[in-house]
């Protein structure tokens, strides 16, 4: 491979980076604060990828859309459209015990895919939709790299949200509430209030990086969010880097797409006919990293800082 | 009205097969306080282990049913023992992340040492039983041996959990781990126990599934949902609840073609789970959670 193949290769590596990095700090904020175990994270991917391709494509008669708006209108209504979706799993599971949670999201996870793949007029079914424009076009900075530089500025949003959030006294709440529930309780906060409160931040935040994909990728189909790519990848970046550290989140998201990447093309290197044994073979090999992570060092590669002891007293 | 009754065959077979995963998963609830992820897996596996016994010996379909049962009882006790065992002394949510994890291995397992293409116990058509008393309704006998099967093996349950030592142990860990353990109960025992039954019923499951339609490495994946709709229905952890759970959610599925797009069957199962969780979160038969 001659060098601009290389360069090129490194620009879309590390645009996806950014997307999964902004999901993996959305799930940050659900597991990683609260405790709160979603894995439908794929449900809110694809809200916020179709809602962000249906508002910005030109107009087609084959599936709802051609409202032709701008890249940052997309956005907009990506996040919004997850927060709705958020909202209504948060409200119905927020008092519930947390394995509740996770099968009510892998619920809406599998019907909103269901719902993708067979309402023809609203997403245009498994032909997916295509032409998703790009932000920058029609400007000099219209390349990969540009699109890099976007992404990279929403994953320094978002680290900076949820850092703040994390280290403000309603993160606090979140953790008092992760570490020992009724003794929150007792302290007079509403446990479910600022368990929802966490949930939609993180729903809202894994819509944005459905957007953000969607129109790097220019093209959408319901196969993209099967479990494994939406939701899986998602969660072994988070317990990789150290979940409930917003940086281990992000080295989490370099280190594992490096590995999934990897051994593509490590995979792409076995006869063609072994193609789908491959794609198998990666799969499993995610798989056992992740029971190996638990096993091993379930606190991650940066595990979370305890806060640090307030010592200094009036004299 | 033969179209009703045609659906309520359907809806009994997929019953049976939901029944025989819920009580897995609502018994290793009760016990171990975890939402079992790769329960569908373990039923993918076993339909496979089954299709892998008769091919090596040239057997009838339902020979499966065995081979599957045992080989999934001992596939479960071993990924406890070099898994779950290990983490079960952090908290449950942690074993939550492993099974789903375990879900993913086993799925690209099967589809690495069998492909990812159909297959099928037997090839040809089976011609079904034409019962004019029924008003003329057809009756596959596999579907007759499927619903008949997993009646006998929850009697077979049931015996297990009210007639043995080691069944009413489990029901004491399930209700009160603590007050069980200081009575001296068997804990390891117990829970290997749940693996051998909770295994061994999913490995039905899948044979079922197979028998049924077809064997698919996303057959027990797709079968999770109305899976865990059944435990929650009948109460997780309550494996008496997960029958008629099993039945309830079964039934509903079948009878939703009636009146929207088949394709949308997992979507009536999941509908009816929320509807529990907000009207009554624990389940028709009080479960633990």
């Amino acid at each position: 491979m001659e060098l601009a193949g290389i360069t090129g290769y490194l620009i879309s590596f590390l645009t996806f980076t950014g997307i999964y990095a902004v999901l993996v700090l959305g799930l940050n904020s659900q597991w990683g604060f609260t405790g709160q175990f979603n894995i439908g994270i794929a449900g809110f991917f694809a809200v916020g990828a179709y809602t962000s391709a249906i508002l910005t494509t030109p107009g087609s008669p084959a599936y709802l859309g051609g409202f032709g708006m701008p890249f940052v209108a997309g956005l907009a209504g990506a996040v919004l459209a997850s927060v709705i979706v958020g909202l209504a799993i948060g409200l119905i599971t927020a008092r519930l015990r947390t394995d509740y949670l996770a099968i009510a999201t892998i619920g809406i996870a599998e019907m909103i895919r269901l719902f993708i793949k067979n309402e023809d007029w609203l997403t245009n079914g498994v032909r997916g939709i295509a032409g998703i424009a790009r932000p920058l076009a029609g400007t000099p900075l219209d390349t990969p790299l540009g699109y890099l530089l976007i992404v990279a500025v929403f994953v320094v949003l978002a680290y900076f949200l949820v850092e703040r959030a994390y280290v403000s006294p309603w993160g606090r709440v979140l953790r008092a509430i992760r570490e020992n529930e009724p003794a929150t309780a007792a302290a007079g906060k509403s446990i479910a209030r600022f368990r929802l409160q966490a949930f939609v931040l993180g729903s809202a935040l894994m819509g944005l990086g459905g957007g953000l994909y969607a129109h790097f990728f220019g093209f959408l189909s319901p196969e993209a969010f099967k479990p494994l790519y939406g939701t899986f990848i998602i969660w072994v970046m988070l317990i990789a880097g150290g979940s409930g550290n917003n940086r281990g989140a992000l080295l989490g998201a370099l280190i594992v797409w490096g590995v999934w990447t990897g051994t593509e093309l490590a995979t792409g290197l076995l006869p063609s006919h072994y193609a789908t044994q491959g794609a198998a073979l990666r799969v499993l090999l995610i798989g056992v990293l992740l029971q190996v992570i638990l096993l091993t060092r379930p606190q991650g590669l940066l595990p979370e800082k305890p806060p640090k002891l307030i010592a200094k007293r009036p004299h | 009205m033969n179209e009703i009754l045609q659906l309520l065959v359907y809806g009994l077979v997929l019953g049976s097969v939901l029944a025989m995963g819920a009580i897995g998963v609502s018994m290793i609830f009760g016990i171990l306080r975890f939402a079992h992820f790769a329960h569908g897996d373990f039923m993918t596996l076993g339909a496979y282990l089954g299709l892998a016994f008769i091919a090596a010996f040239g057997l009838g379909a339902w020979w499966a049913l065995p081979a599957a049962m045992l080989g999934m009882a001992i596939v479960a006790v071993g990924i406890d023992q070099l898994i779950y065992r290990r983490l079960r002394r952090t908290q449950p949510v942690i074993l939550l992340i492993s099974s789903f994890g375990m879900a993913l291995i086993l799925r690209s397992l099967v589809q690495l040492i069998w492909g990812s293409d159909n297959q099928t116990y037997v090839s040809g058509i089976q011609f079904p039983w034409r019962l004019d008393w029924l008003g003329g309704l057809r009756l596959k006998p596999d579907h007759a041996w499927i619903v008949l099967i997993s009646a006998g093996l929850i009697v077979a349950v049931h015996l297990f959990l009210s007639r043995t030592r080691l069944g009413k142990a489990m029901r004491a860990m399930s209700d009160n781990m603590d007050l069980a353990r200081i009575s001296g109960i068997p804990a390891e025992r117990v829970i290997m126990m749940t693996w051998i039954i909770g295994g061994a019923l999913a490995a039905a499951a899948g044979v079922f599934l197979g028998i049924d339609t077809r064997l698919h490495p996303m057959m027990g994946w797709t079968t999770l949902l109305p899976v865990f709709a059944a435990a929650i229905l009948g109460g997780i952890g309550r494996p008496y609840g997960a029958i008629v759970g099993g039945m309830v959610i079964g039934l509903s599925m079948e009878m939703s073609t009636l009146l929207i797009s088949a394709s949308y069957k997992p979507a009536v199962a999941f509908a009816i789970m929320v509807l529990m969780l907000i009207v009554r979160p624990q389940g028709i038969f009080k479960g633990t959670l």
